[in-house]
């Protein structure tokens, strides 16, 4: 399988696309709001695009910890039939950014990418992200999964560590582009609400109460201005 | 440093652009009034692509929306939170207090809820029924006027229902709920919980030819780029400001109401925050909007030989009866909306459907009542999306854990599948719980900061307990699975910090007796009689309503009587 070959390609990617294109601001119209003069895509205030511009110049995990980000990044999130990768949806440079963002992260990845190194190294005497995807998913099999009655103690750390970065990969990959397509969300655009889709009510048993369908939204007037009469009905 | 005085001299100065102070700026500027008005914050205007959120992706955003630098994370449109830089505020050894301020054209408003309740007639004289707290001065029929013409001139949806104390409007209409707003509605009525249309300021229908309609983005906290939803900035100021009607100085701190030897108020003096010098404003009278906190402080900061303890505070009332909604939510598993079909569920933003409190003729251990709110659906995710996702399958079925196509499908059968309660109620206002000056703490400015002294009574605790019981019975009436354990009565069975509901009040409480009371029934001073306010401080009590449409109406209504008292040479 060449999933380290892939991975490695993708991050020079993922690395060289972490830089927003935030400027230096320059004074203003004061009607014209804050002193922004090209703002980061995601409306920023000027002391929020020098917070992330300070984060995105400096650099937390070194290469060696993000690739193996990007191995367990990979694990956790495949590529389907239908959908990219963690790696395609550029995680790792997410979890990059997030661990300097939050820094309460930054220990336990950091100590818990070293404890990934660690097992590997005793049990096969090689880096994890040098082991074979068979010893990878030896090791990941055994703290994917709680443990709750303690019967392994020594791979609590792992099982903890593995839990932050499956969080880490699961909330990176369903904000991403990709992610949100695979989940299947729908908003964020322009519509026209007008209640649940016929077929999924019937599907849950579920009716509009016939005394308040008139009182909704009567979406073919939403554009005419209201009108009521002295008792308050809605005239248009 | 020398003060700089302006040489104009203004009817009216406004302090704060918020929901009060944007409805005053409506009223005076549009009668004719010098109105100048000053907003601590920047300018902002909710079309202005610089600084807009609504419509972004999480992806655009680096850390996906987390909270690390707005405390509603990165898309909310509040500039300030619980923390402003470099204007603390303390509190009170042993109590709590969390105080949201809003630094912008238009505060808060840019990114409340937009839920709008009435007061009702047993709102204003609660102390009838129960004995507790005040009376207030006026009565529902004296702001029903106001009421019904706020909803027109601003627009709310939902729908006459005929219940006495949740009074009729003049409604746009509500737009049908989503499913698991149907599950809601079915079970809480199982249990004998009202379900009603919600009731909120989204044009569901266009009210003039200025603002647009809603489209459905659920992005009402991001404040709306078409001015459909309200905020003060965009209904209230922009308008004013393109008028020329007005003349607004942002960034600029009001540090106190300046006064003359009979007392009466001569304009305020403020800090402009880009040159950290202060100035002085001229004004025939004062209106204060700038918070219930803020204009208390403003208040209790304004010392003179006249008003020694403070403007306005010969009561020593000044600061004190401060209370916010109390709330706590609950949250449940609703296997029936598990692998459901996706669609865009978005709608307005927050909840389509709401339960009005219903418990008026109940024997309760506690006094009053709350409302519920609703959340759920399929939202759009932002950083903490996916976080423990597999937890759930104790009661979906599937290991918890794991990685690989078995996430992937764990994480999307539950997807728009859980549902959230809470619960606003009203808290009893008392003489005890206030905020005061705080005698060794000044912030950038040199303006000394609030201390807050707030404690809860077995009356809120007791509510608490009551929703607890309320939501789970709710939840097991919808065959949900509740999540988490009630807190119980060492947390204060899970009641939100003071002040968390962003819902403060009564700090400059109205009364008709000036010892028990800073202000008349029309807002203004007892003490001073061309100073008004305008937000949330002449509040006797608060209702389990939410504040914002009542600071409006009262706000209407003060300006009005600011107006006539101008035509008829008093001010």
């Amino acid at each position: 399988m060449d999933r380290r070959e892939s991975l490695k390609s993708l991050l020079i990617g993922t690395i060289a696309g972490a830089t927003l294109g935030a400027s230096a601001c320059t004074p203003e119209e004061k009607t014209t709001g804050p002193d922004i003069e090209q703002a980061p895509l995601y409306g920023r205030l000027p002391e929020e695009i020098e917070r992330d511009k300070q984060l995105m110049s400096e650099v937390f995990l070194n290469e060696h910890e993000l690739t193996t980000v990007a191995v367990l990044c990979d694990i956790i999130l495949p590529a389907t039939s239908t959908a990219g990768s963690a790696n395609d949806a550029e995680v790792p440079a997410f979890i990059e950014f997030i661990v300097k963002d939050l820094p309460s992260h930054q220990l336990p990845m950091r100590g818990g990418l070293m404890w990934m190194d660690s097992e590997s190294n005793k049990r096969f005497n090689k880096l994890f992200k040098d082991a074979t995807d068979a010893q990878q998913i030896e090791i990941v099999d055994d703290i994917a999964y709680p443990d709750p009655d303690g019967k392994k103690p020594e791979m609590a750390y792992g099982i903890k560590f593995f839990n932050l970065m499956r969080n880490l990969t699961l909330t990176g990959y369903y904000t991403s582009k990709i992610g949100i397509e695979d989940l299947g969300y729908m908003g964020n655009r322009p519509n026209v609400w007008d209640g649940v889709p016929q077929d999924i009510l019937d599907k849950h048993g579920m009716a509009y109460e016939e005394e308040l369908l008139p009182k909704y939204v009567d979406q073919s007037k939403r554009m005419d201005i209201a009108e009521w009469d002295d008792q308050g009905n809605l005239l248009t | 440093m020398q003060i700089i005085e302006s040489p104009k001299e203004y009817d009216a100065i406004i302090v704060g652009s918020g929901a009060g102070g944007g409805m005053a700026t409506h009223v005076l500027a549009n009668s004719g009034l010098k109105v100048a008005v000053v907003e601590a914050g920047p300018f902002f205007d909710p079309k202005d692509p610089k600084t807009q959120t609504q419509l972004k992706w999480p992806w655009e955003s680096p850390r996906r929306g987390a909270s690390s630098t707005r405390a509603f994370g990165d898309f909310d449109m509040s500039w300030g939170d619980w923390k402003v830089d470099g204007e603390p505020y303390t509190t009170a050894e042993g109590t709590d207090f969390l105080w949201w301020r809003a630094r912008m054209l238009g505060g808060r408003t840019n990114h409340w809820g937009r839920i709008s309740l009435r007061f009702g007639p047993v709102d204003f004289k609660h102390k009838d029924v129960d004995g507790m707290g005040d009376n207030w001065p006026i009565g529902y029929e004296d702001v029903k006027p106001y009421y019904d013409k706020l909803d027109k001139l601003v627009g709310v949806y939902g729908t006459n229902e005929g219940r006495y104390n949740d009074p009729d409007g003049y409604f746009l209409p509500p737009p049908k709920p989503r499913l698991h707003e149907l599950y809601y509605t079915k079970a809480a009525r199982k249990v004998g919980v009202p379900v009603i249309p919600s009731r909120m300021s989204m044009l569901t229908k266009r009210i003039n030819n200025e603002r647009g309609v809603c489209f459905y983005c659920r992005q009402c906290g991001r404040s709306c780029n078409q001015y459909a939803d309200f905020s003060s900035s965009s209904v209230f100021m922009i308008p004013a400001l393109n008028s020329g009607k007005i003349d607004l100085y942002t960034n600029c701190m009001v540090r106190e109401v300046t006064t003359d030897k009979e007392g009466r108020a001569t304009g305020v003096s403020y800090i402009n925050k880009d040159d950290r010098r202060e100035y002085k404003l001229k004004g025939r009278s004062v209106v204060l909007g700038a918070s219930a906190c803020s204009s208390a402080r403003i208040l209790l900061n304004s010392k003179s030989s006249q008003h020694p303890n403070g403007l306005g505070n010969s009561s020593d009332v000044v600061g004190r009866y401060l209370h916010d909604s109390t709330g706590l939510g609950r949250s449940a598993f609703v296997p029936q909306l598990m692998n459901r079909k996706n669609f865009n569920e978005d709608g307005t933003g927050g909840m389509h459907v709401y339960s009005p409190w219903w418990g008026y003729d109940q024997k309760l251990d506690f006094a009053r009542g709350y409302h519920i709110e609703i959340g759920g659906g399929f939202g759009m995710p932002s950083y903490g999306f996916g976080f423990n996702a597999t937890e759930i399958n104790k009661f979906a079925g599937g290991a918890v854990g794991g990685y690989g196509d078995k996430l992937r499908d764990d994480v999307k059968k539950v997807y728009g599948a859980f549902i959230h309660l809470a619960g606003r109620g009203e808290c009893i206002a008392r003489h005890d719980n206030r905020c005061e000056i705080d005698p060794d703490v000044v912030d950038q400015y040199g303006i000394p900061v609030l201390r807050f002294d707030y404690t809860f009574s077995d009356q809120e605790r007791m509510q608490a307990k009551h929703m607890n019981n309320t939501f789970e019975s709710i939840f097991d009436a919808m065959g949900a699975v509740t999540l988490g354990e009630a807190a119980g009565p060492e947390k204060d069975y899970g009641l939100l910090a003071p002040g968390q509901i962003i819902h403060e009040v009564g700090t400059t409480r109205m009364g008709d007796d000036p010892k028990t009371s800073v202000t008349n029934s029309l807002c203004q001073l007892h003490d001073a009689d061309n100073v008004f306010v305008v937000d949330g401080g002449p509040f006797v009590s608060q209702a389990d309503k939410n504040c914002t449409w009542t600071i409006m109406a009262l706000a209407m209504r003060t300006s009005e009587n600011i107006v006539d008292q101008f035509k008829q040479k008093n001010l």
